[in-house]
């Protein structure tokens, strides 16, 4: 490959060209990550915005209250601004958060190292795929400010025809979408072709370490996915602005007014679109999370991996049939019996292999030899975690009990337990596991635990009780939950109300909390650059090829091209001097 | 009515349930969160057990082998055994009765239930049981809130009730679900019933209330700024006190029918780029 050759002559490139519109891999992906830690933060914010309103309803919010003077007059809010935050919170979480930062961020560093590659395959492509990534996030994000009557509140799943008449902001949602979903395609396409082309000599297939394998699914899953959204999505922004009716039917009326519109439209149509990609989208979310923790699990238990290879088949087989259960978000829209019990049914079968990766995770802790190190503690609460959200997935995904629990808090529950404690953990133990190979330097530890048993305790307050409250049958997406209304009772309105809400006021404040600990992880994050303890090229003692760079590894990554000899575990092997034995030295002849 | 009833009391929870066909999926939620509890707890321990027993320390070190026992591959089977009798052995069952036994309509009160921003309206067909056909542009909030063609020999007898469902005890009520603006959801948690009310389709749902009372209607689904005050009452009446009631809905609608003077406001606040 030509740019295997000029890689190791260091160009002279200016701040510019470094740092800024790099084709850098290693670059780009700290790009992913930056952008994404920055608006997972203000997701956060959103929520934090949010839980105010639920926790003391109708009260002026002290100080942050006056930073809002159109969605928050005197500090109270508006149930438009609440309906903004809680489409926001969701679209900028999982689209402009945890994807980039899983996908973006450690696809891009990790996958052209852990291959042996000096680069990713369209390096070009690959910045250009960030930077539709930030333009797309810019325009969600600008349209908090403007918009005409703020940003899109209609949910991040942008039903019609609600969504088609609101306001403003949903142009830009969709225009961000847009955005997004092309940068999508051009770096899932990359990573695909790199995993392909570009793996060192000796780096056959069931070689690569599992976290190549997740991302690779992943990317399989992205590109097959994201093209119906793309196009539900235009086919929306075309009913908004070009007066077409793909998902408007005939004979709406606001009010009193006939709407204007051709009509014959079908509003189910854009669900199945959405969910055909948002299904899929949960495992783009959790797969590059499984993948990053497996290899933190393997390097801190000093212990090949239990069932290497059915971890793989089951990684495979979870993407093939995530194509295959979309329609169970969609049991109360009152589709057809057969319909709703096909995808009942698929929807059990995609919990087994589920089951057999936590399995294989657990397994391989027996004979071990565990070494609790920073990322460990997050790589291990995530199992937990993760199992509590696979768990309460159940009773959404069987027809008769999701009757009672659909659209209640139990939903919001069981999923932020699947992405919050679950994936963020993952992408936490993430950080700071490679944080030393970016950086040569590793995080504080001491901090580190501070933010982990913070955020681990804190965060658990938050989305248990939302299981209990779901239970109970309390409704999501509600702005407020009236208790005196005119010449009205509680018990007539709303008659669970008054006993959760005590438990609105626990969940909230541990939501600050939580959000405090993260101040923490911010610092350290940041002062560990400069003053974090100097580590080496391998400082966990790991096997896979990203550890035999130079720390942190330059343009082109390898001093010279990597040959592989042994697959991505071999730790504690009989009859070696140390106790890990990396991918690119050979083993000694017997 | 008895407050004591909504008492939801943590632990397990859930709210009564009125309907004849709820204990299914009461007992179903139950079984679901014995197993999970269960598989939990005993998996949390083999975790902790784990954690410690195998923790880095002087002296112990990790084996190449890979554990040998064949007890994952027996737990894994038991899930799927497990989830195969959840579906066969009670959640197609429910469904089936939830979606696919109607109940002689000659034998229920057939309703039609309209979802609009931010109301539930209750279309009752009167004596001859057959609804009058509607028409979009006859829509009036004040007098007409279904666009009700009164001229229609079907529409004679019809009546409506906005905010409150009107219902017997220990009769099926088979209801239409569908919505004149965005989608809604239809959910009456005491009875559990859930559906969406989208707009250009007509959905039926039924169920039987096993005991009279007032509960809330619920929409389900976001539809908008005054999503989370769109509430409704189901008011579940004695047949006798039912048919007293629809004795004195029954009356001929008045002849004329006045636009309030600050209807065109409440449009001009609602639609975006429509013409009337």
């Amino acid at each position: 490959m030509s740019h295997d050759q000029d890689s190791h002559h260091e160009h002279k490139l200016s701040f510019i060209q470094k740092y800024i519109f790099s084709v850098d891999h290693k670059v780009i992906g700290i790009q992913y990550g930056i952008t994404a830690l920055v608006f997972l933060f203000i997701g956060f914010v959103l929520m934090m915005l949010m839980r105010w309103q639920l926790a003391y309803p109708d009260q002026p919010m002290p100080i942050l209250g006056s930073l809002f003077p159109n969605g928050m007059p005197e500090g109270l809010m508006s149930p438009d601004f609440y309906n903004e935050l809680g489409a926001m919170h969701g679209t900028i979480m999982i689209f402009l958060g945890v994807v980039p930062l899983g996908v973006g961020a450690f696809g891009n560093y990790l996958v052209p190292l852990q291959v042996g590659a000096p680069d990713m395959a369209f390096p070009k492509m690959n910045a250009a795929s960030y930077w539709t990534y930030f333009v797309g996030g810019v325009v969600m994000f600008a349209s908090f400010f403007l918009a005409e009557g703020g940003a899109a509140q209609s949910g991040w799943t942008s039903y019609p025809p609600l969504s088609v008449l609101a306001g403003e902001g949903q142009t830009f949602w969709l225009v961000g979408m847009i955005f997004l979903i092309t940068s999508s395609l051009l770096g899932s396409v990359n990573i695909v072709v790199t995993i392909i082309q570009l793996r060192a000599p000796g780096l056959s297939f069931f070689k690569l370490p599992f976290h190549v394998w997740a991302q690779f699914v992943t990317s399989f899953l992205l590109l097959l996915a994201f093209p119906p959204l793309e196009a539900a999505g235009v086919l929306q922004l075309m009913d908004r602005v070009a007066g077409t009716s793909f998902f408007m039917p005939s004979g709406l009326v606001m009010g009193e007014t006939v709407l204007d519109i051709a009509g014959g439209g079908n509003v189910v149509l854009y669900q199945h679109l959405f969910w055909f990609l948002a299904h899929p989208e949960v495992y783009v979310l959790i797969l590059p999370a499984i993948g990053l923790i497996t290899e933190i699990i393997a390097t801190n238990t000093r212990k090949p991996l239990y069932g290497y290879k059915t971890i793989i088949y089951a990684a495979i087989f979870l993407g093939f049939m995530s194509f295959l259960v979309w329609a169970h978000h969609m049991f109360m829209t009152g589709m057809g019996t057969v319909m709703s019990d096909f995808f009942q049914v698929t929807t059990m079968i995609i919990s087994v292999p589920s089951v057999v990766i936590l399995t294989v995770l657990i397994i391989t802790l027996w004979g071990s030899s565990i070494r609790f190190t920073l990322p460990m503690h997050f790589a291990l609460a995530f199992l937990p975690m993760f199992a509590i959200g696979g768990l309460t997935g159940l009773p959404l995904g069987l027809t008769a009990s999701d009757i009672y629990l659909h659209d209640t808090y139990y939903v919001i529950g069981h999923f932020h337990y699947v992405v919050a404690p679950g994936t963020l953990f993952a992408l936490f133990a993430a950080v700071y596991h490679w944080y030393p190979k970016a950086t040569g330097r590793k995080m504080s530890s001491f901090w580190g635990k501070m933010h982990f048993w913070g955020s681990f305790i804190s965060i658990n307050f938050v989305f248990f009780p939302m299981l209990l409250q779901g239970i109970s049958h309390l409704n999501r997406r509600m702005y407020n939950f009236p208790l005196t209304g005119e010449g009205t009772t509680l018990w007539d309105i709303y008659p669970h109300a008054a006993s959760i809400q005590d438990l609105n006021v626990i969940i909230s404040i541990a939501a600050w909390v939580l959000g405090a600990f993260q101040l923490i992880f911010i610092v350290n994050f940041f002062l560990s650059m400069k003053f974090g303890k100097k580590a080496g090229d391998n400082p966990w003692e790991a096997t896979t090829l990203e550890w035999a760079t130079p720390t942190p590894p330059p343009h082109g990554n390898f001093l010279t091209e990597p040959s592989v000899y042994r697959g991505p575990y071999e730790y504690s092997v009989p009859g070696e001097e140390q106790d890990f034995s990396p991918q690119h030295i050979p083993p000694k002849p017997a | 009515m008895d407050e004591s009833k909504f008492d939801p009391g943590y632990g397990i929870g859930l709210l009564p349930n009125w309907s004849d066909h709820g204990a299914a999926i009461d007992q179903l939620i139950m079984i679901l969160h014995i197993f999970m509890v269960v598989l939990f707890v005993a998996w949390g321990i083999f975790l902790a057990y784990c954690l410690i027993r195998f923790r880095q320390r002087p002296g112990h070190k990790a084996s190449y082998q890979s554990a040998t026992s064949k007890l994952p591959k027996y737990a894994e089977v038991a899930v799927v055994l497990f989830e195969t009798f959840l579906l066969v052995g009670l959640s197609f069952p429910i469904w089936s009765r939830y979606r696919l036994q109607k109940p002689d309509p000659e034998k229920a009160l057939n309703i039609r239930v309209v979802a609009q921003a931010f109301q539930w309206n209750i279309h009752y067909p009167g004596e001859d049981g057959k609804f009058g056909p509607t028409r979009p542009e006859l829509v009036n909030n004040a007098f007409n809130p279904l666009g009700v063609d009164k001229k229609h020999p079907d529409s004679h007898d019809d009546f409506w009730s906005v905010g409150t469902l009107y219902m017997p005890k220990g009769v099926p009520v088979v209801a239409d679900i569908t919505s004149k603006d965005v989608i809604h959801s239809f959910a009456i948690p005491v009875l559990r019933v859930k559906q969406d009310a989208n707009p250009g389709l007509v959905t039926p749902v039924w169920f039987t209330s096993t005991q009279t009372g007032k509960a809330s209607i619920i929409c389900s689904q976001l539809c908008g700024v005054g999503h989370s005050r769109m509430s409704g009452k189901v008011e579940i009446m004695e047949p006798a006190d039912f048919d007293k009631w629809v004795a004195e809905k029954k009356r001929p609608f008045k002849p004329k029918d006045k636009k309030p003077a600050n209807a065109q406001l409440n449009i001009e606040k609602l639609t975006k780029g429509a013409s009337s």
